[in-house]
């Protein structure tokens, strides 16, 4: 079985991303990237499946610019067997994403697709659910525990009220939260071993993809900043405070 | 004039907090008529409560017994067949509207606006980017049909005292198989829900065990609060994971939240900003959680908090 691995090149997390003041977006020049964290894990994630002998082949694929490039040979670091880039110079919507791996899910016959619950960058948390309805098959959000037994898997998600746990056939699209794994770290040798595996660049035309966006970034803001506070010296200080704003009685 | 569905979160027996912020913000989005889909394999009270909330116009009831259990793949098709006829489909912005309306989008044919946090007119929108450090005004076009998840701590509650009719609705959606609901692990507390209490006290990882964390547990009930704590506590194991107040856990908007041993890490920051008083207590003057707290106090949470319990307990809080 092979398994898709979506990755995203977003600032990486330990950036703090400054809105320009045209108003036009975030600030990323010059500025750090990496591959978005939650598809770290999910490519953690797929290497345990394939150490296991659970699967066949682990495949790195992410849409964006070329220099997308270094996330993907960072993916194939950590032990992507290969990877495909979807060339694309204009920023994509989620549905969009959505399609184009759909593609690359039916030219690899891939039995399993594991992404990110959301990328740090947009926050917008749909891609794997739009990814397993085009698909029509079953979509795990916010994995915290995944077992494949043959033909399904059983996964445990994190939600608002606790842990759930769901019974799925394979084919399937699992989203990872955060403490699905911990994601190892990339020695010097596999940096120089992920040199010679194979990276193909492709494209949403030759995927016969076609996206076109439907809302308008009319601009972006900082948020607004919360008013200074006060320190208060001792719990006494601390009651009486409270009491003249009137939080507690 | 445009009808806005909103789909329900509820347990199986009660009505979720999150769509009654959905009603808030389908009222500012300028929606002529609010109906409140109810999908569920019984309607038990669920219905009721969301026809007593003020502003809804109809409740529409699909009982069907795959829908027992809240799987998304079950689910979409029938919001599908529902959301003819309607300009917005919306659900909150918890585990169970992320799950759900990115799949019911898809299946549309339509793309999404995750976390809706305010509404400018009826097709233009704001929504937080980059860990709320990056706010996003968008614009969807006015003649395609509008999915969205609301981000609930920027909407007050609807009032109650409504009187939707409530209607059976029926769809002939042909439902997956594929996906099979096993198990809930739930923690079963008397405490306040995390998400729609009026106040949340939190721990970090200063607490620095699980045992120590009855410390939170005995100030939140002097408060009649709820409990939440930090990624690093839940991390470390103190707590489990449905307490974790953050960008990746919970996003709270309480009257009053207290940060007991957090730093404040900014993912943590994130999920609390729109609280109204942030109460912070830590021993480094330095944490940035004294960057976004109203009101701030530097020292021993061994020693502040037994103290802050006892105090509270002497007038009526």
């Amino acid at each position: 079985m092979k398994i898709l691995v979506g990755i995203k090149r977003v600032v990486d997390y330990n950036v703090r991303v400054r809105v320009k003041p045209d108003g036009s977006g975030v600030a990323l020049d010059g500025v750090k990237m990496s591959i978005n964290p939650f598809d770290e894990i999910a490519l953690e994630e797929a290497l345990r499946i394939r150490e296991r002998n659970q699967a066949s082949e682990v495949i790195a694929v992410a849409i964006g610019p070329e220099d997308v490039q270094t996330q993907l040979r960072s993916a194939l670091a950590m032990g992507a067997d290969r990877a495909i880039l979807v060339k694309c110079d204009q920023p994509l919507e989620p549905q969009g994403v959505a399609r184009a791996l759909l593609a690359v899910i039916t030219r690899e016959q891939v039995g399993l697709a594991i992404l990110g619950k959301q990328a740090i960058d947009d926050d917008a948390g749909q891609t794997g659910q739009m990814l397993a309805a085009m698909w029509g098959r079953p979509q795990v959000t916010f994995a915290s525990k995944l077992e494949l037994q043959g033909d399904t898997a059983q996964v445990t998600r994190e939600v608002d009220s606790g842990l759930e746990t769901l019974s799925i056939d394979l084919p399937a699209v699992i989203t990872t939260d955060l403490r699905l794994n911990e994601p190892r770290y990339i020695k010097l040798p596999d940096i120089m071993k992920a040199k010679k595996k194979p990276l193909v660049l492709t494209d949403l035309a030759a995927l016969g993809v076609t996206v076109v966006p439907q809302f308008r970034v009319v601009k972006t803001e900082p948020p607004v900043p919360r008013a200074r506070g006060i320190m208060v010296k001792d719990v006494p200080e601390l009651v009486a405070e409270l009491r003249k704003r009137g939080v507690v009685s | 004039m445009s009808r806005v569905l909103i789909i329900a979160d509820h347990d199986g027996s009660q009505l979720g907090s999150g769509t009654s912020r959905c009603v808030t913000a389908a009222v500012k989005l300028g929606a002529a008529e609010v109906h409140v889909a109810v999908l569920a394999a019984a309607r038990g009270g669920i219905a009721a409560q969301a026809a007593e909330l003020a502003g809804v116009s109809k409740v529409l009831v699909v009982e069907r017994a795959e829908n027992a259990h809240q799987l998304a793949a079950v689910l979409a098709p029938q919001v599908v067949k529902l959301a003819a006829g309607y300009e917005y489909v919306i659900a909150a912005a918890n585990t169970f509207g992320k799950d759900l309306l990115p799949r019911v989008a898809a299946l549309l044919g339509v793309g999404q606006v995750s976390d809706l946090m305010f509404v400018e007119s009826a097709y233009r929108f704001r929504r937080p980017t980059y860990a709320g450090n990056a706010i996003v005004t968008i614009e969807s076009p006015p003649d395609v049909k509008l999915v969205a998840t609301i981000r609930t701590a920027s909407f007050a509650a609807a009032g109650s005292g409504g009187s939707a009719p409530i209607e059976a609705a029926s769809t002939d959606a042909v439902l997956p198989t594929h996906t099979r609901f096993v198990s809930i692990n739930a923690a079963k507390t008397d405490r306040p829900e995390l998400q729609s209490a009026s106040r949340v006290v939190s721990g970090g990882r200063a607490l620095a065990s699980s045992e120590n964390f009855h410390l939170i547990y005995t100030l939140a009930a002097r408060l009649g609060a709820a409990v939440g704590a930090s990624r690093a506590a839940v991390d470390a194991g103190y707590v489990p994971s449905d307490m974790q107040v953050g960008q990746t856990g919970k996003i709270i908007a309480p009257e009053l939240y207290m940060a007991i041993g957090i730093s404040g890490a900014i993912q943590h920051l994130t999920g609390i900003k729109d609280a109204r008083t942030i109460v912070a207590i830590n021993k480094d003057a330095e944490a940035p959680i004294f960057e976004v707290a109203d009101v701030g106090l530097v020292g021993d949470l061994f020693k502040i908090v037994p103290e802050l319990t006892a105090l509270l307990g002497k007038g009526s809080t």
